[in-house]
């Protein structure tokens, strides 16, 4: 229970970095979560499913450089405090 | 908003006063001042200052020249028009980044609405209307509107119940001032997830809402009443008053988070009580009703280690 901040940015961290790590081709396609299925269901109401696809790919798209700094730095951290 | 503006401007002519009096006492006593007087238009009384004086500015030069050196006023109209450019530049950039003029919305409260709100989140039963009402698509201010998501009032819940848990933990013999701090990240923590994972559903079910995070934020803070209640309850009466009370607690909360998010979630038809079928209203409805449900969840699980 004695939660900190620090460790909300840590799970955060991790969460995104297992976002990040999905393959598309090797593993989302298989499973049937790639981008090129995303297409079917036409109308203004994508599906539940539909919106997490988007959502796994936009996370990819925009942390993958980001992620680099911010692990590196979290490693620093670790090493130095623990 | 031209409300907020009248009242605000009112409360500053309050203030007014009360800064006027202070300075005319800092003036007023000139052998015990607190602060230094670097005013060059006290003139006259240069003398007794100058013991209080800093070293360098007494060393041989009398106290005026200073201050009328033309090179040390341009030095200083330089150094303060320089900070007033450095504070405009971070009050702009502050801006961008949290918004201080919509925060001000959610503080603009008084007393009435403070003690309405409070007697709905534990009674709201016999409330009727929960629309929020608009001023010309802008909502009205709390104050004006008992149905308007506020600050003030989750702000000072959690304050509240920290100082009530360190309480709490002082009759069990556990308590130090860390635990305070332990206890305020903790809270603020599961807080932050909350909010993330209610602002993740509503993406996920694609939900048109004018939801705000703030107003989520808003609506989150609010079972910190309750808790409240409940381990005061506990505290002063035992542990079946601390079951009872979250208990009413609990259900007062339920009924009221969905009684409000049922307007702001659900499509028209369904808020008004008609029966609608289709997937996307029954996911709608699963929503409102876990969002509802977990306030229940929170107030339980942190609270239950207060009363052992």
């Amino acid at each position: 229970m004695a939660f900190t901040l620090y460790s909300l940015i840590q799970a955060a961290i991790l969460c995104v970095n297992a976002v990040a790590v999905l393959h598309e081709e090797r593993f989302l396609s298989k499973i049937g979560w790639g981008v090129d299925q995303t297409v079917g269901g036409f109308g203004d109401e994508p599906g539940v499913k539909v919106q997490l696809m988007n959502l796994v790919r936009s996370v990819r798209t925009v942390m993958r450089v980001p992620l680099i700094a911010v692990n590196a730095v979290c490693i620093v951290l670790l090493l130095l405090f623990g | 908003m031209d409300y907020t503006a009248t009242q605000s401007g009112f409360r500053q002519r309050k203030l007014q006063p009360n800064m006027r009096l202070r300075t005319s006492l800092v003036d007023g006593s000139e052998g015990s001042q607190l602060f230094e007087d670097t005013s060059g238009a006290a003139s006259g009384p240069q003398t007794g200052y100058s013991n209080q004086q800093a070293g360098p500015q007494a060393a041989g030069f009398p106290g005026q020249s200073i201050l009328s050196d033309p090179m040390s006023n341009l030095a200083m109209a330089y150094g303060s028009s320089l900070a007033s450019q450095g504070r405009e530049m971070v009050d702009k950039n502050l801006d961008r980044f949290i918004p201080i003029s919509k925060l001000k919305y959610y503080f603009a409260v008084d007393t009435v609405y403070v003690g309405k709100k409070l007697g709905l989140l534990v009674f709201p039963y016999m409330h009727e209307n929960w629309e929020v009402s608009y001023q010309q698509d802008t909502p009205v201010a709390p104050r004006f509107d008992v149905n308007a998501p506020d600050l003030y009032i989750p702000a000072m819940g959690f304050i509240t119940y920290i100082l009530v848990a360190g309480l709490a933990l002082g009759t069990q013999n556990k308590f130090s001032p860390e635990l305070l701090g332990v206890q305020a990240s903790s809270a603020f923590v599961w807080l932050i997830m909350e909010v993330l994972a209610v602002l993740l559903s509503l993406y996920l079910v694609t939900v048109n809402t004018d939801l705000t995070t703030i107003d989520l934020l808003a609506f989150s803070g609010y079972k910190y009443v309750g808790m409240i209640v409940g381990v005061v309850a506990g505290l002063l009466f035992g542990r079946p008053a601390y079951y009872l009370s979250l208990l009413w607690c609990c259900v007062a909360i339920f009924v009221f988070m969905i009684r409000t998010l049922r307007l702001k979630l659900l499509s028209e038809a369904a808020a008004e009580g008609r029966l609608v079928r289709g997937a996307k209203n029954q996911l709608r409805m699963y929503l409102t009703m876990s969002i509802a449900a977990a306030q229940p969840i929170f107030m339980y699980w942190l609270t239950y280690h207060l009363i052992r």
